[in-house]
């Protein structure tokens, strides 16, 4: 007996079931997704390693507190059906979160089975059920309730996707306006299709659709109507803004007007939503050179430089003036950019774009950084090696160093609190704005943070709408004291986060 | 959201005016302003500036010159026909709603008809208002009679001399600053050289000279930085800082550049679109 354990103590750690995927060489001139998912045969063998633990720490690291035990007992059943409708209970976006979220920095991390061994896989399991319940068509659940409430949606993100399908349930008129021709977001126009195809986005939208949220599109709020006419003209009895941290930030060097430097966002909006990497067949250009650097070390560059792969680039670097271990991009990205052959010129800041007579990009000199003391952010400052300047031989420079808040809507709403970065300042519990019945989350209050915490802010206010317009609590939701404990964890991530890319 | 076609008139060989029904743009929209189509599911998103706008009717007019595969494909719609998305109004509108005494604005083009809501509304505003109408021979002169009607003082300049002042708009501009004539404020919208040598004109005697910038342009909100550029050695977006910014301090060499960033792919768009078309539209 006693030998028994000693042996079963002296078992190698275990590793998650690997996910089959595309072969770097193929996929790195190619957009499908790189990804391919579990087969149920696949699940069900990782849903088995789980302790089901009767105090899971897993669900406390998850923003949305998606039922994370539950589900797995269910995909061990090989119930994958219910599985999927048991996530649903609490994310509205399961096939998306599967696929995007920092699962290692959220749910996996706090995996008991995960201290010996590597965590359950989670997210490869939430995207499975959600797959799976998608392939075989999913009922939508009915609302009855009819609250005559009516609220307006401004922005199709996460964040808005998520207040919207909560708030239907809850028996609200819902209506969502974008301003851009397709719902999604940073989902729809920023990650690329192979790292989360755009059917699933417009699925997911759909079923939101059935349920009964209303879409606008082409619509700018703050241009069109505001939201003060939304409200005293049209109709609407609250309001959500989750507009995003879309605007693109540039660095303060010499050539950033230079014809072959991009945004990332311009890149991935080209590309993404425009499906530019389909020209001449769809009409919009994308163009990269073939030596391209990517300023930025965030899961967007990541996703700018695995993009220019794609497009045609012979070789792609990532450029960072931090460390590796500083990224703050998903491991899963960075280890995927890296087996497709893009290059980690790492500790290294740029300090000018060079151009030629016809303002095309012809190099970029750098400086060499090493780390100094912590900064605000606690990471190790860099700061510049004297006399380390040496030039970069690249013809186009992608710039991800981060988005900031879209000023139109916030400006456009006199009396809100915003902060000196111009996110909107809201109350941590409801997420009201300093505008009584303005409520706001995601990017456009946390800076740029992440697809779950934005779902989790979206969550929030739906709660905090709700009782501001009936002044009912939403049942089944955890208890106050769950709900702190959150918060807290969730501020810890947001700080990281919000320094992304910088 | 479908934007119907109500009107459509070939304007000259290369030019087109569209009335398309969007009664939310029309019910706000301010001169200045531009809006971004897509015609249907594979076309790109592409920035025209309103050209004008009826509120009761809601309707707006939109005047094009027909220069890549997006504008032509745009110029084979007829009436009754919808463009697939058309969202605006987008940019800062003109500050005509004040008094500046003496303006004179400038249409080159097809600026001319863009020019017009401006002008109009400064005239409206009580300015003394002169117009310069420019091209490059007297069918493509646009807008005659509209510009005509509500200036005190109409000028036309062609290029080859077949109407009006034989030149460029800066001959007239120039010789109106040379008869010491006092001008307040100068608005010039056109093709990228003439607003610089518009600005380039009126920078000695230091008269305010706006200019509407016609940058490449994805997503017209902000987000992208497709149409950056330098103003008084600033990264501004043209889509939300403008589409006017002052003319002495804009950099108008590196504009130019910008502009043609995607020629290679236009030619290849626009080779297609012969292909496909039989080069008849
Ligand atoms: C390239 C890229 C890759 C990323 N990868 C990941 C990842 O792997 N994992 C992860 O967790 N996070 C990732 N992120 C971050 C994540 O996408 C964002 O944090 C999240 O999308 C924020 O959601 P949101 O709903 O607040 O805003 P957004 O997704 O930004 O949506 C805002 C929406 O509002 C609309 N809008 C803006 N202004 C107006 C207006 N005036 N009127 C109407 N509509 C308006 C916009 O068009 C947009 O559709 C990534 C971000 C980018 C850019
Ligand atoms: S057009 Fe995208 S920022 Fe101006």
């Amino acid at each position: 007996m006693a030998d028994d354990k000693k042996r079963r103590e002296r078992k190698p750690p275990t590793k998650k079931v690997p996910m089959p995927e595309q072969d770097p060489n193929l996929r790195r001139r190619n957009f499908n997704e790189v990804a391919l998912g579990y087969t149920a045969e696949q699940a069900v063998e990782e849903a088995n390693k789980c302790l089901g633990c009767r105090n899971p720490r897993c669900v406390s690291g998850c923003p949305v507190e998606v039922p994370i035990r539950e589900f797995i007992n269910l995909v061990r059943e090989e119930k994958f059906v219910e599985a999927a409708q048991k996530i649903k209970e609490t994310n509205s976006l399961p096939a998306i979160c599967g696929r995007v979220c920092p699962q290692e920095t959220q749910c996996e991390e706090s995996c008991i089975y995960g201290i010996r061994n590597e965590p359950i896989a989670v997210g490869r399991l939430e995207r499975f059920v959600a797959d799976y319940a998608r392939e075989q068509g999913e009922s939508i659940p009915k609302t009855t309730k009819r609250t005559g409430r009516k609220v307006a949606i401004i922005g199709s993100g996460p964040a808005g996707l998520t207040c919207a399908g909560d708030l239907v349930k809850l028996g609200h008129e819902v209506q969502v306006f974008e301003a851009f021709h397709k719902p999604g977001g940073v989902l729809m126009y920023g990650i690329p299709e192979f790292r989360l195809p755009k059917d699933i986005v417009e699925a997911e939208v759909e079923y939101l659709e059935k349920m009964g949220v209303q879409f606008r599109y082409n619509f700018v709020v703050g241009k069109i109507r505001t939201v003060d006419q939304l409200m005293e003209e049209d109709g609407f009895d609250a309001v959500f803004i989750g507009t995003g941290a879309g605007a693109p930030n540039f660095l303060r060097i010499e050539g950033m007007n230079l014809v072959d430097v991009f945004s990332a966002n311009e890149i991935l909006t080209r590309t993404n939503l425009m499906r530019g990497y389909k020209f001449p067949e769809y009409d919009t250009p994308v163009r990269v050179g073939d030596k391209v650097a990517v300023i930025g070390g965030g899961n967007v560059a990541m996703d700018a430089a695995r993009t220019a792969l794609r497009l045609g680039a012979a070789e792609v670097s990532i450029v960072y003036r931090r460390s590796r271990e500083q990224m703050p991009a998903r491991a899963e990205e960075i280890h995927h950019a890296e087996e497709e052959g893009i290059q980690f010129k790492l500790l290294i800041n740029p300090t000018e774009v060079h151009g030629d007579d016809k303002n095309h990009v012809i190099g970029m000199s750098c400086v060499r950084m090493e780390l100094g003391e912590p900064d605000e952010s606690g990471r190790r400052r860099p700061i510049p090696i004297p006399k380390s300047e040496f030039v970069l031989d690249v013809d186009t420079v992608i710039v991800a160093i981060g988005n900031s808040p879209n000023p139109i809507v916030p400006e456009s709403i006199p009396g809100l609190e915003l902060t000196k970065w111009g996110t909107i300042v809201v109350d941590e519990e409801t997420g009201m704005s300093s505008r009584e019945g303005i409520f706001a989350g995601g990017d456009i209050v946390t800076g740029a943070a992440t697809v779950i915490s934005a779902m989790g802010a979206g969550k929030k206010a739906a709660r905090g709408i709700h009782k501001f317009l009936t002044g009912e609590t939403v049942e089944g939701e955890s208890g106050s004291e769950d709900e702190s404990k959150k918060s807290e964890s969730e501020k810890r991530k947001k700080s990281k986060k919000s320094k992304q890319d910088k | 959201m479908p934007y119907e076609i109500k009107f459509k008139q070939v304007l000259n060989p290369t030019t087109k005016m569209m009335v398309v029904r969007a009664p939310d743009v029309a019910a706000v929209c301010r001169p200045g302003q531009f809006v971004i189509l897509r015609v249907n599911e594979t076309g790109e998103r592409f920035p025209l500036t309103i050209a004008d706008f009826d509120r009761d009717k809601g309707d707006i007019t939109i005047v094009y010159q027909e220069v890549g595969k997006s504008t032509k494909l745009l110029g084979s719609l007829e009436i009754g026909d919808e463009i697939l998305d058309f969202v605006g109004p987008l940019g800062k509108p003109s500050p005509t709603d004040k008094y500046y005494g003496t303006v004179v604005a400038i249409g080159g083009g097809c600026g001319s008809a863009i020019c017009y809501p401006v002008a109009r509304a400064f005239k409206e505003s009580g300015n003394y208002l002169i117009t310069i109408n420019g091209a490059r021979s007297m069918d493509l002169l646009l807008f005659r009679k509209q510009m005509y009607e509500i200036s005190d003082e109409f000028y036309e300049t062609t290029d080859d001399g077949s109407c009006g002042v034989h030149g460029f708009v800066t001959a007239v501009l120039g010789d109106l600053i040379q008869k010491g004539r006092k001008i307040d404020l100068v608005f010039a919208v056109g093709p990228v050289p003439m607003m610089k040598f518009v600005s380039k004109t009126t920078e000695p005697s230091d008269i305010k000279t706006l200019v509407s910038l016609n940058s490449i342009m994805v997503d017209g909100t902000g987000m992208c930085g497709a149409c950056r550029v330098t103003v008084g050695g600033q990264m501004k977006f043209a889509c939300v800082d403008g589409p006017e910014f002052d003319g002495h301090q804009v950099d108008f060499n590196e504009l130019m550049g910008r502009l043609n960033a995607y020629w290679e792919e236009e030619a290849v768009s626009m080779g297609r679109w012969m292909k496909e078309t039989g080069g008849t539209a």
